[in-house]
């Protein structure tokens, strides 16, 4: 075993051991993890931002070999043909960051008001069509077809078409669609159909609840997968050696700042 | 009110007809696709409930009914329980950029909180995940203060970055929550997967908790964990409810009414499909469509 990956196994078993002593309570080792995993991302997404987005599509694009900005100097050949349209996106970026300087905050609002424009065009078309549209196509079942089934039987699965499923979807559907309508009261039979909608959405919630709460036991048991092989005798024991470093360091502070104890 | 719902009728009318003159030009000049006519008129009918739903409310005296959302009315509880406990208030806008609904909804949400801690002299704290929501975030959040005439009381570190990671930001945000144990933690925008770290922290400081997301698939962890949970639609609406301006407040209405619409739309279909299934007749309303 070379010395990186043993460095690397003591390292990964201390940021995840120190993720975890939070459960026992905000403390220094959680302290260590927490700002060094704040500080890395930061300057990863940083650094990733400019090398794989402004480097190569703006100034590649703004300033390619041979462009008719050559004559600056600067050249990035990305392969791609001059486009004078991204001096927009540049001088939008510029006017974010002239905004540091106080008489010039209102430049950020240029950047801002072009996202937010652009995403609210760009979206509404597809917020109509699968969430609208599709939606409603796909409520539209087969109620009354003698060719259905009532319930489940052995030829049909349990998810499948049957007409009960589909009594269920339509009214799950419409009363969950009206428990949003918010210009009348929810009382007498309109209050009771938009109290069957949130019965509705709690199932779904509790499903989709379960469902997640399963895959953070996979991502858990993947972290523990890792903490064991990080055990043995090939990574000297890293696991344990830190678990033990940790235990008792939280024991000694905890001893000697008592004014956090009853936290 | 039955001259609106004329209006309504005689505007559908209008814009099918419309679209059905459209239809006519021949598609050798590509300039109408027929296969989308049923979005298209769905949208133009859209911008007509809505355009003429503002219209009637700015020409209106009289106050636009909503039925109360229990979740907005906590939002001022949980500033005066801060105000009074001397702890600030967290507000998470998020992970997402502006160009998310969400985010921007929090945004909207986040003035209207910041008016009010202005107004009550609390402490705000705004982390963020985002450069662009960061300057949004600042600017609402400035404008509010001094709407309030409280220009001195706003710090541009009260709306402070983080990182763009996403469980980097949950571990500072639950580290933040951890010192400074506000007394009210507020989650409005678009979340994934750490939204169940914030509100589990959140929870066990024992801070009030009012989330508002429409992200379908955090919801059930915000309530199970928060004290009040605004679930898709009644985020979207929070703004306008927080506001009381009756242009926004028609913009309610208005959604209120398409959502209407689009119920007597499906239990149409479905009788449209049932016909049609049975072999009562040849016609089917969504082939029809083209949905």
């Amino acid at each position: 075993m070379s010395f990186s990956a043993i460095l690397g196994a003591w390292i990964a078993a201390f940021l995840t051991l120190g993720i975890f002593s939070y459960l026992y309570r905000d403390n220094p080792f959680y302290k260590i993890a927490e700002h060094v995993f704040v500080g890395i991302s930061a300057a990863y997404v940083a650094a990733i931002s400019f090398w794989t987005q402004i480097y190569p599509n703006l100034f590649g694009r703004l300033f390619p070999k041979d462009g008719p900005l050559a004559f600056t100097g600067l050249e990035f050949d990305f392969n791609h043909e001059f486009n004078i349209l991204y001096l927009f996106p540049l001088l939008l970026g510029v006017m974010m960051l002239i905004s540091v300087f106080q008489q010039f905050n209102w430049m950020a609002r240029w950047g801002i008001a072009y996202t937010v424009a652009i995403a609210a065009g760009l979206k509404a078309f597809g917020y109509l069509n699968s969430n609208v549209l599709n939606q409603v196509s796909a409520s539209a079942v087969d109620l009354f077809s003698g060719s259905l089934p009532f319930f489940y039987n052995e030829t049909t699965p349990y998810s499948g078409d049957t007409v009960f499923n589909n009594i269920v979807l339509v009214v799950g559907t419409l009363s969950a669609l009206m428990y949003f309508y918010f210009s009348k009261e929810q009382t007498g039979n309109f209050g009771r159909f938009t109290r069957l909608g949130i019965y509705f959405l709690m199932v779904s919630f509790g499903a989709s609840f379960g469902f997640a709460v399963m895959g953070r036991i996979s991502l858990l048991v993947g972290r523990f997968n890792d903490l064991i092989e990080y055990s043995s005798s090939d990574y000297n024991y890293a696991t344990f050696s830190v678990l033990l470093f940790i235990i008792v360091t939280l024991g000694i502070w905890s001893f000697q700042n008592p004014e956090q104890k009853g936290n | 009110m039955n001259n609106k719902y004329t209006v309504y009728a005689l505007g559908i009318v209008g814009i099918i007809t419309f679209t059905l003159a459209l239809s006519v030009i021949p598609d050798s000049l590509n300039f109408f696709r027929e296969d989308k006519s049923a979005m298209f008129i769905f949208t133009l009918m859209v911008i007509m409930i809505m355009l003429y739903e503002v219209k009637l409310a700015k020409g209106s005296s009289e106050p636009i009914f909503l039925r109360t959302i229990p979740g907005l009315k906590a939002v001022e509880e949980a500033v005066g329980r801060s105000t009074e406990m001397g702890r600030p208030i967290l507000y998470v806008p998020g992970i997402m950029d502006m160009n998310e609904v969400e985010t921007v909804a929090g945004v909207v949400v986040l003035g209207h909180v910041a008016n009010m801690t202005a107004q009550y002299e609390t402490e705000l704290d705004v982390p963020v995940a985002r450069a662009i929501v960061m300057q949004s975030a600042r600017q609402v959040t400035k404008e509010a203060y001094m709407t309030q005439g409280r220009p001195e009381m706003f710090n541009e570190d009260m709306v402070h970055y983080i990182t763009d990671d996403q469980f980097a930001y949950a571990a500072a945000v639950n580290g933040i929550m951890q010192r400074d144990e506000p007394a009210a933690c507020l989650y409005m925008g678009k979340f994934f997967a750490e939204s169940l770290l914030f509100a589990e922290t959140g929870n066990s400081i024992g801070a009030i908790q009012i989330a508002g997301t429409g992200s379908q698939t955090q919801i059930p962890f915000f309530v199970t964990a928060c004290d009040y949970t605004l679930m898709g639609e009644e985020f979207f609406a929070a703004s306008a409810y927080l506001s009381k301006q009756p242009e926004l407040i028609a913009g309610i209405t208005a959604q209120d009414i398409i959502k209407v619409i689009l119920v007597s739309f499906i239990l149409i279909a479905i009788a449209s499909r049932a016909f049609f299934d049975l072999g009562f007749t040849e016609f089917n309303l969504i082939t029809w469509l083209g949905l």
